[in-house]
């Protein structure tokens, strides 16, 4: 069922210029062709009983609820199936319509449960509400025959329970499996009487197919299958329209509320970004903002071998404050500095950069992005003129070609995978270019015409080979490029990739991707009629990063695929708000909206409105603050929900810095891997505890809306103007409202963004200014944002990290669907039942050269260092590429990362790591001491609450 | 390329500065790729950071700095006051 605010109107909306009137129980209602009947009743609020009927799915005619009667028509069809027609004439109740839907109400309520007070539906469910709508009084079949009501039921996952018993076998799971979400896990097994949903080869959900995405719960019309917060707390009594804080999809969710008490999140049907879908993280995996791992006081100590001590929040603010001024008088101004992360809102990370660059008198201030997807930015913006993607994700369904590269968007980006693959269904044709056999290469219903299978480190000679292959077969799309680009970067790019040396022929020794290959996908997205470029962290995260950025903005360029639904360059952004964390300057060499500060007139704006004279250098980016720091010149750093002690490379680089600062002051939910380093720790608040906005990978400003109190005291953006005014920048926000309110003052691609515009539009892709008062759903149409697109030189530079004989492999990581980056907040979740620990993938063939099976300790060494994993043996990598995640602090995965990074953005290149596997049977001994390190700060923070009490 | 040593361990600026002309040295005319060079190292790059790849090479020679690199920091040394501008590779964001 949808939301208990949610109106469902039967079936699908259809997109349709062309208009029918016709005439239902004589209200004449007017409606897109191809709407249905159901549907054009329903907006005239005629609401005909239904059951497998919902308007997330298409329409399915099995229940036989929903029967009307047609002039001209035979019997009596099916509302739900039967499209409007110029004219119609229907008629939706009648003695003979009424005596069918009670009979149809018989049947089903002869085999279901009466238990409708106890039932967890109770109030909000399809079933009882079709037997009162149509008077059902008796069920002459009695309940004394066979029946379904002992069938067992499922409660493997831990999130729903499948309830058999219930079931009408509406097909509705069964179709938002195969429909919305794509797996198609569920089926309905038997016939007749016999019919059962049934997941996989009838296993229980949490042995099948099933990503637990809830789609089928969000279907079902009963409490067949009812989510498990549903069942303990019962119905919710109003709801909040909020956004996700994980991924870069941003869906909008309905949180429905008890009090301030979250009973489940539902999808909002009208989510821009998603459409009524969502994952198993934003959907379920919300109990991380309820943990008893919270930290809820401010605590502080002087060294972080001291216990930690709880104050009051004045305390820890004064003592912050003081310590960062000690420091600065010091060491120089230059010696603080502040990081931002996704967690943060747009109107958080806006404040923090202010703090940075009017409070502190310096621009060190960096963000998440910097580790993810600061290439995209620099390729981006240099090629095409704006730092973003191009396209919104509806855009994907008039792609005709999809070309996916270094992404694996059913893990990183779930809800807009299903999206794309209703497209690959529909028959649009995929390209993926990945190391691994990623699941998008082979799954139901869908097979990428090419698996471009590169070695990790040699995007950007593969790009360079396929856009060979668009110049020397005369794929160029010369027109588009004559118009629109800049005709010396052209003529320049064009000789230098048509180059021998650029062929596939050439290319092949390098990237180990057969010409062939090469050519014909090469040949595919180049005749496309659309071609969109999907790309993700396996495209920034290498020494060519940015590099290989242009090289993807050349290739779309070059085959006209910019300025239109249906193409694009679309960068897919990993987090729920790096994107705004960008956009609102929290780089070191950047205003909000992309600006130099060295730019006079763009810093003479905001020294005017900030009251203060700004720096006109850039400062430090975060991997310069560790090596500033290892220096003795850079000594306190405020960060805001970034945890870098995970999440960045070498890891023991990145600690040896942290413990030579002076302040850490860390403002999260937990004491994560940084905070350990910390010496100030201010309680952070979820997403469920602030009002803001997040912008997603869409360019897509929405709201997040509080539901509950910060458990800390203060919201995020409260805190940081605590410490402002401490530190003697005074701030005065009443409302984030007023804060978005001078961000659209200064920043000419936010003008027109405020939080009564968001109300009013649900969402806004920017830019939104006079000249796109609603926003902009795809850039670059008629021109480049810089006027003329610029092609750039992407000459092949290989990776300094070189496989020998003593590191022979190469080790590259990714994500799961079931955790989130460093886990913080999916870990403290159930979701552990999917993902409980990083392993190491390793070929079969690598694996037996090492005497390695599954499940085998495996330590793994780098020139960085090394750690231990178990291994998964399997085929999804190639022979001399070993693969893992990170979402496990004590996993060390980045202990092996190197500090190898983008030329350009410094962005740290995760997926190519020279290694070795070897069979081993303990931990390592930088996980040996990581793990006493880790217990010791545990007991510091628990002596806390004991020290404050004296 | 390696980050490392942007702070004291000036050789690592001298990587990052040889990672930096590896996309350069592409440009036809070496002018170009010389200012492309010190463009991206004005518009990146600390003061400090330049202070003491400077300072590294005075006292160690250019040994390992590349030479269109090398004639970067020449050409920022030599003109301390002129800004960076956008229209050149160079526009680091998110």
């Amino acid at each position: 069922m949808l939301s208990i605010v949610e109106h469902d109107y039967g079936t699908p909306h259809r997109d349709n210029a062309k208009l029918v009137t016709l005439t239902i129980d004589g209200r004449e209602v007017t409606v897109p062709e191809g709407t249905s009947v159901m549907r054009a009743a329903a907006l005239t609020d005629i609401n005909i009983p239904k059951l497998c009927a919902t308007e997330q799915l298409e329409a399915f005619g099995s229940c036989r609820l929903c029967l009307v009667q047609i002039e001209g028509m035979k019997g009596l069809p099916a509302s739900c199936t039967t499209p409007v027609a110029q004219g119609m004439k229907v008629r939706t109740q009648n003695k003979q319509i009424a005596d069918v839907r009670r009979g149809v109400m018989e049947l089903y309520i002869s085999d279901h449960p009466l238990d409708c007070l106890t039932c967890p539906a109770n109030g909000h469910c399809e079933l009882q509400d079709m037997a009162g709508a149509v008077g059902l009084r008796e069920v002459r079949y009695g309940y004394a025959g066979a029946n379904h009501l002992s069938a067992p039921k499922d409660t493997s996952n831990p999130y729903f329970t499948f309830d058999a018993s219930k079931c009408i076998v509406c097909s509705r799971c069964v179709r938002a499996c195969d429909e919305q979400q794509g797996t198609l896990a569920l089926t309905i097994q038997g016939r007749g009487f016999d019919s059962t949903v049934a997941a996989s080869q009838n296993v229980s959900f949490m042995e099948s197919e099933c990503v637990s995405c809830g789609a089928c719960v969000q279907a079902c019309p009963t409490a067949t299958l009812s989510e498990n917060t549903l069942i303990a707390k019962g119905q919710a009594e109003h709801s909040v329209t909020t956004t996700c804080a994980y991924c870069g999809v941003g869906c909008s969710f309905r949180a429905e509320m008890q009090g301030e008490d979250v009973v489940r999140m539902v999808p909002n049907q009208d989510g821009h970004a998603n459409h009524g879908h969502s994952c198993v993280k934003g959907r379920f995996a919300i109990g991380y903002a309820t943990h008893p791992d919270r930290i809820l006081k401010p605590m502080i100590r002087q060294k972080i071998s001291d216990p930690w001590r709880e104050v009051s929040w004045e305390e820890a603010i004064g003592h912050a404050a003081s310590e960062l001024k000690r420091i600065q008088a010091k060491y120089g101004r230059n010696s603080i500095g502040g990081i931002t992360s996704s967690r943060c809102t747009n109107e958080e990370t806006y404040l923090v950069q202010k703090l940075v660059r009017a409070g502190f008198g310096n621009n060190n201030v960096d963000t998440c992005a910097r580790v993810c997807h600061s290439p995209t930015g620099y390729g981006l913006k240099n090629t095409m003129g704006e730092s973003a993607g191009t396209q919104n994700f509806d855009s994907v369904m008039k792609a005709d070609v999809i070309f996916v590269i270094g992404a694996n968007p059913t893990d990183g980006h779930p809800v807009f995978a299903s999206q794309m693959k209703r497209r690959l269904r529909q028959g649009a044709h995929l390209i993926v270019a990945d190391p691994r056999g990623i699941d998008l290469v082979r799954s139901p219903h869908i097979q990428a015409d090419h698996h471009l299978k590169l070695r990790p480190g040699t995007n950007v000679a593969l790009i360079n080979s396929i856009a060979h292959v668009i110049v020397t077969e005369g794929l160029v799309k010369e027109e588009f490029v004559r118009e629109r680009c800049e005709a010396p970067s052209f003529e320049k790019w064009r000789r230098f990739i048509a180059q021998p040396y650029n062929s596939p022929e050439a290319m092949q020794e390098i990237t180990g991707v057969p010409a062939s290959e090469v050519r014909a996908a090469a040949r595919l997205y180049g005749t496309a009629g659309n071609g969109a470029i999907y790309y993700g962290l396996g495209v920034t995260e290498h020494s060519q990063g940015s590099t290989m950025v242009m090289g993807i903005a050349n290739l779309a360029m070059a085959t006209g695929n910019i300025g239109r639904e249906g193409v694009g360059v679309n960068p897919l952004r990993g987090q729920n708000n790096v994107q705004g964390s960008c956009d609102m300057g929290s780089f070191p060499h950047e205003f909000p909206g992309y600006r130099h500060v060295s730019d006079d007139s763009v810093r003479a704006q905001f020294e005017h409105a900030w009251g203060v004279q700004l720096q006109g250098e850039p400062g430090l980016r975060i991997p310069n603050m560790f090596e500033a720091a290892l220096d003795g010149e850079f000594k306190g750093l405020y960060i805001e929900g970034e945890d870098i002690a995970q999440s960045d490379p070498n890891t023991q680089h990145v600690t040896a810095a942290l413990q030579s600062m002076e302040c850490i002051i860390v403002q999260d939910l937990f004491l994560n891997e940084s905070a350990k380093f910390a010496h100030v720790f201010l309680p952070g608040s979820s997403f469920l505890e602030k009002d803001g906005t997040f912008t997603n990978a869409e360019r897509r400003i929405s709201r997040v809306r509080k539901v509950m109190q910060p458990k800390g005291g203060y919201a995020d953006w409260e805190v940081t103007q605590l410490l402002a005014n401490a530190v003697g920048y005074p701030m005065s926000y009443a409302h984030p409202g007023e804060i978005m309110d001078e961000i659209a003052h200064l920043t000419p691609t936010f003008t027109g963004v405020s939080f009564a515009r968001l109300d009013e539009l649900g969402s806004i892709q920017w830019p939104c200014n006079a000249a796109h008062p609603d926003g902009t759903p795809t850039m670059h149409v008629g021109e480049f944002v810089r006027g003329k697109g610029k092609f750039l030189v992407t000459e092949y530079v290989p990776t300094n990290e070189k496989v020998n004989a003593k590191y022979p492999l190469i080790l590259t990581t990714g994500r799961i669907l079931s955790q989130y980056n460093v886990g913080a907040q999916t870990r403290r979740t159930e979701n552990n039942r999917w993902h409980a620990e990083d392993r190491l993938e390793i070929h079969p063939h690598d694996a037996e050269e090492r005497g390695i099976v599954e499940g085998d300790w495996v330590g793994v060494e780098s020139r960085a260092g090394e750690t231990v994993l178990r291994a998964r043996v399997t085929e999804r990598v190639q022979p001399g590429v070993v693969y893992t995640t990170f979402h496990f602090p004590e996993s060390g995965a980045n202990v092996i990362t190197t500090e190898n990074s983008d030329w350009a953005t410094n962005c740290p290149e995760y997926k190519v790591t020279a290694v070795q596997a070897t069979r081993v049977t303990q931990p390592s001994e930088w996980q040996k001491r990581f793990r006493e390190f880790s217990e010791n700060q545990e007991a510091l923070l628990k002596s806390a609450g004991a020290v404050a009490a004296k | 390329m390696s980050g490392e040593g942007h702070g004291g361990n000036a050789e690592h600026l001298v990587q990052m500065a040889n990672d930096i002309g590896n996309f350069f040295r592409s440009e036809p005319e070496r002018k170009d790729a010389i200012a492309g060079i010190a463009n991206h190292i004005a518009k990146f790059w600390t003061p400090r950071m330049r202070e003491k790849l400077n300072a590294h090479l005075k006292a160690h020679g250019a040994d390992g700095l590349d030479e269109l690199p090398l004639a970067a920091l020449q050409s920022l040394a030599a003109n301390p006051s002129v800004k960076p501008h956008e229209e050149a590779p160079g526009g680091d964001a998110g």
